[in-house]
């Protein structure tokens, strides 16, 4: 057969720039199939989350204490690294680090290459999907295969995750269904969920007794013991850290946190707020390759720990609590956008509320600005992250960081880019007028007398709705005639 | 004080009932929806209380501060900062604008201590209009009106900042020939968004059609709203799609808790007297 | 510099000069610890695992070989494996197994590879220990016991005494101070492999075992 890893190679999977989200946004909600599918797929999660936390209080108390643990762990972060490294290298895995996509590429090509390594199976990380993992190693000649069903179903049809943490949830069977009888080889077309997942653990069950090297993500790394712990339900995260020779870890350099028990509270808010699960299947924690009378196991682990704008966030106190995330994708099941546009329409790795605060540290406020300005900031997100980030904050905050003039802020990468003189110039007017009570008198006045002259064309308000209208007279002048 | 926005539930501690409140119209309602403003005014005089309205109130700085003009909304709030002189309450006939005055006009004034103490002062004894009346006045009037089922629509803001989101319903359910028709995914945002609905259109669009359906579905005679954004937003929709369809009247007409409480409780909506 | 000292270098300027607040995680835990028998917490387990598509079977300490044997014969199982110097194995040995083969683990991983993927029906685990509130199953796989026994055959047994169920994964590691030494890999299991990824349709038997089963040694011999 021809692996998905083949038929992807050399071509770049199609990922847009984040400045036709405008377009994106305009296609997707105009999708009637796409609108329906998510809207289904949303309420499934929502309930399902919401039936684990039918204590408020117990919620409330477990959500403070995550981010409690989060935020203690950001405050020693460099300290934690550092004690990470020493108590993995400890235990006998090698410690790599890159600021860059490019290097941490660039290191697990090394990796690959120094075991001449064929083929890579790979288990669910977002931070491969970040750095675009798969199409470096293609363009070098290794194969990677995506081998969470989800992943490897989008890995198949050529497309890129559209949620973090069920990447195939635009699909239907029907389409996953005629995916499976087009590309692996005597297979015939089914619809049956379960006979789908069949064939996709025989293909994939070959691939992992014969690859090379495993790659994982991590969900949290522990400091004070030096282990690395995934969180999944099928069990390839499991194939993929066990069976190869070779297990490559990554992650972005927030994920670690000091004890071992601080992984417990946040394990099981992160199952409830993700997919409405009291637990995952596996909980796996790895300490170490093969070593003394182990039977299995790698013979070599190594972590990436990987930068990627993730310190520029560090750098700023407020802007610092997008690395409190656990990356559960709890804000885009409850984000009424998200919900309306789908994951693709955003064209960055992470979707949804998480995506547009932390995209703009990973790619630039260029490329991303428009991002931020995508909420109506109902804050259905910040409610029910389990870290309790003030997302709609975060989000109002990168909005200044956009329009303020440039150079206003050095240390965030494209400050300024949506910077527009006359916007700008629009907004201090408008505070002059409102700040000075009898300027905004006289404007009211005249607003309110000469109602009928009130353009019926209002930008994106009347695209949709009946044109506003000033009332003939202002509440103030109701108030004075009762008086 | 952080903003609960993100879920923390603060329940507050309310005062007991005051001679006098300052009304903060919001510009919103001062120059589009006035007759919320005047009922909400009639409505807290009819309880007892002297309502006092400084001329000089103007906006509560929301716009510019949630489109990124942090300065612009911080000048705005600074010419807010004299109008309450008195130690009495502030009462606001919007969810949004009183969580902007709650919780982010000490934000906005964080960098002057002296601002930020005053915005504090203030941000104290801010309520949403509904709050006060359920839980400070224990508004409680009888019900004069025929039988009918309205449907209502909670802002985001009442919800998740001001925590208010179960008062509405409280006060609804005071009124003993109002039937409440709940609609499906009550909780979710009307796309509003203030300067949102401009820069999506799209998005916002969807967002208000979907809501529009789910009310309409209610098979309600009206939607009663404590927020005029949402409030112009779902019904001017609304008004749209009946345009659209060629349909002559409303059908989803809308109005304000204020209004609607007072037509029901045997006062006159100054927008009735018409 | 290198990456990682530019990295660290960044963080190190902004990092806060005193460490974040931490309230005590065992504050939050305390009141939960629930003043239950051991009856009770192998109850909430059960209902836990089994909510998760585990079988659970109650046993005693005599009895459970007899148990897994009648089991794997009614599964048609045709080659077992298990850990062969585990006190288990002894008892394991010492039983009619009928039609089933019982194949301890010998050699290398890679020896074994082959076997595990095509030819080995079900793995047979003991349980280090087990978790009432989320019916978690605690596997610390070790030369013994090696990590694949409980992914690659389509089957996995597991062996659990019931005295050894925590009410919390916080309770567990906690008590039994996990950091003080962990193995290469500790495991929660809780369940048969499944996903949810073809439009939120549960399907069992992902990438790993389709069917686990577990088997309490239940000395007090009450009925669960
Ligand atoms: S921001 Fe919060 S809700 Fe969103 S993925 Fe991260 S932890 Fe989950």
């Amino acid at each position: 057969m021809s692996s998905p890893a083949q038929q992807s190679a050399g071509k770049p999977v199609a990922f847009v720039s984040a400045q036709a989200l405008r377009a994106r946004m305009h296609d997707a909600v105009n999708d009637p199939h796409l609108r329906q599918s998510f809207r289904g797929a949303m309420d499934f999660l929502m309930a399902k989350r919401a039936a684990q936390f039918p204590d408020q209080g117990e919620l409330d108390s477990l959500r403070s204490l995550s981010e409690s643990i989060r935020q203690y762990s950001l405050s020693k972060l460099p300290d934690l690294l550092e004690q990470l490294e020493a108590n993995l290298t400890r235990n006998g895995v090698q410690v790599h680090w890159a600021e860059t996509p490019e290097e941490a590429n660039a290191i697990m090509l090394g990796i690959a290459q120094r075991h001449a390594a064929r083929l890579i199976v790979k288990g669910k990380s977002m931070v491969s999907e970040e750095i675009e993992f798969n199409h470096a190693m293609e363009a070098a000649g290794v194969g990677a295969l995506e081998s969470d069903m989800g992943e490897y179903i989008v890995q198949l049809a050529g497309e890129k995750p559209s949620h973090i943490i069920m990447p195939a949830i635009h699909q239907t069977k029907q389409q996953i269904a005629k995916l499976f009888a087009e590309h692996i080889p005597g297979v015939d077309y089914t619809d049956n969920v379960d006979a789908l997942i069949q064939i996709g653990r025989r293909v994939l069950r070959e691939k992992f007794e014969v690859a090379d090297i495993g790659l994982s993500g991590v969900n949290f790394a522990v400091a004070e013991t030096g282990t690395l712990c995934l969180v999944e339900n099928e069990g390839n995260g499991r194939m993929c850290t066990t069976v190869p020779k070779v297990h490559i870890a990554i992650t972005g350099i927030e994920k670690v946190v000091e004890k071992l028990e601080h992984v417990a509270p946040l394990f099981s808010i992160l199952t409830r707020s993700a997919t409405g699960q009291a637990v995952s299947t596996y909980f796996n924690m790895i300490s170490g390759p093969r070593r003394g009378e182990d039977k299995d196991g790698p013979e070599e682990v190594h972590l990436v720990l990987l930068d990627n704008g993730r310190s520029q966030a560090y750098a700023d106190e407020q802007l610092r609590k997008t690395l409190q995330c656990i990356r559960c994708g709890a804000c885009m099941n409850h984000c009424p956008v998200y919900t309306r546009i789908g994951g693709h329409a955003y064209g960055t790795t992470y979707p949804g509320p998480i995506g547009k605060i932390i995209s703009p540290h990973m790619m630039g406020l260029e490329q991303t600005h428009l991002l931020p300005t995508a909420s109506s900031l109902c804050g259905a997100c910040g409610e029910v992250c389990p870290v309790k980030i003030p997302i709609p904050e975060l989000l109002i905050r990168l909005r200044g960081e956009a329009n303020s003039a440039p150079h206003a802020n050095p240390a965030m990468v494209g400050q300024g880019a949506a910077y527009d003189p006359k916007i700008s110039l629009l907004w201090k007017l408008w505070a002059r007028l409102y700040a000075r009570p009898a300027t905004y008198r006289a404007f009211t006045w005249l607003a309110t007398r000469f109602r009928a002259l009130t353009p019926t064309q209002q930008s994106g308000w009347t695209a949709a709705r009946t044109p506003l209208k000033p009332a003939s007279r202002r509440l103030r002048d109701m108030v004075k005639d009762r008086r | 004080m952080s903003s609960p926005s993100h879920g923390a539930n603060t329940p507050r501690t309310y005062p007991s009932r005051p001679q006098a409140v300052y009304f903060y119209g919001t510009c919103l309602v001062d120059m589009f929806v006035p007759e919320a403003g005047m009922d909400a005014i009639t409505l807290l005089e009819r309880e007892g209380i002297r309502v006092i309205f400084p001329d000089n109130q103007t906006c509560c700085g929301q716009p510019a501060f949630t489109s990124g003009f942090p300065d612009e909304a911080r000048r705005v709030v600074e010419a807010q900062l004299d109008l309450f002189p008195g130690n009495h309450p502030i009462v606001v006939p919007s969810g949004s604008c009183a969580g902007m005055i709650r919780w982010h006009w000490e934000k906005v004034c964080a960098g002057d201590p002296a601002l930020k103490a005053r915005a504090e002062a203030i941000s104290a004894r801010t309520y949403e209009l509904a709050e006060f009346l359920l839980h400070v006045l224990g508004f409680n009037r009888k019900d004069e009106g025929p039988a009918t089922t309205v449907t209502l629509h909670t802002s985001c803001s009442a919800r998740r900042e001001m925590g208010t989101h179960l008062v509405g319903r409280e006060l609804l359910a005071r009124l003993g020939n109002v039937t409440l028709a709940h609609h499906d995914h009550e909780s979710e945002c009307c796309g509003f968004g203030g300067t949102f609905s401009l820069k999506h259109p799209d998005v916002s669009t969807a967002m208000v059609s979907d809501k529009v359906a789910s009310l309409k579905a209610t098979g309600a005679s009206q939607l009663v709203t404590a927020d005029c954004g949402c409030m112009l937003n779902i019904t001017q929709r609304a008004a749209r799609e009946d345009q659209d369809a060629g349909r002559a009247c409303a059908s989803l007409p809308g109005e304000h808790l204020a209004t609607f409480l007072l037509r029901r409780t045997g006062g006159s909506p100054c927008g009735d007297q018409k | 510099m290198s990456a990682r000292e530019r990295i660290l270098a960044k963080l190190r300027k902004a990092q806060p000069e005193l460490p974040q607040h931490l309230p005590s995680l065992d504050a939050h835990y305390a009141p939960r610890v629930r003043g239950e028998s051991r009856q009770e917490r192998l109850a909430r387990f059960r209902t836990g695992i089994e909510g998760f598509h585990a079988d659970v079977h109650i046993s005693t300490a005599g009895n459970w070989p007899q148990v897994l044997a009648t089991l794997c014969a009614e599964k048609n199982i045709q080659t077992l494996m298990y850990g062969a110097a585990t006190p288990a194995a002894a008892q394991l040995e010492a039983t009619a197994f009928g039609g089933t083969t019982l194949r301890p683990w010998a050699g290398q991983f890679e020896d074994l590879k082959a076997d595990l993927f095509h030819r080995v029906d079900a793995g047979f685990t003991l349980a280090r220990g087990a978790i009432a509130e989320t019916g978690s199953l605690i596997l610390w796989p070790s030369g013994d016991e090696p990590r694949t026994l409980s992914l690659i055959p389509p089957i996995h047994f597991v062996l659990l005494d019931a005295a050894t169920v925590h009410p919390t994964f916080y309770d567990a590691l906690v008590n039994e101070n996990w950091a003080a030494g962990l193995p290469t890999n500790a495991l929660l299991i809780s369940g048969p492999s499944k996903t949810a990824d073809i439009q939120q349709t549960l399907a069992y038997g992902a990438h790993g075992p389709k069917e686990l089963i577990v088997i309490v040694i239940n000395v007090e011999g009450g009925t669960v």
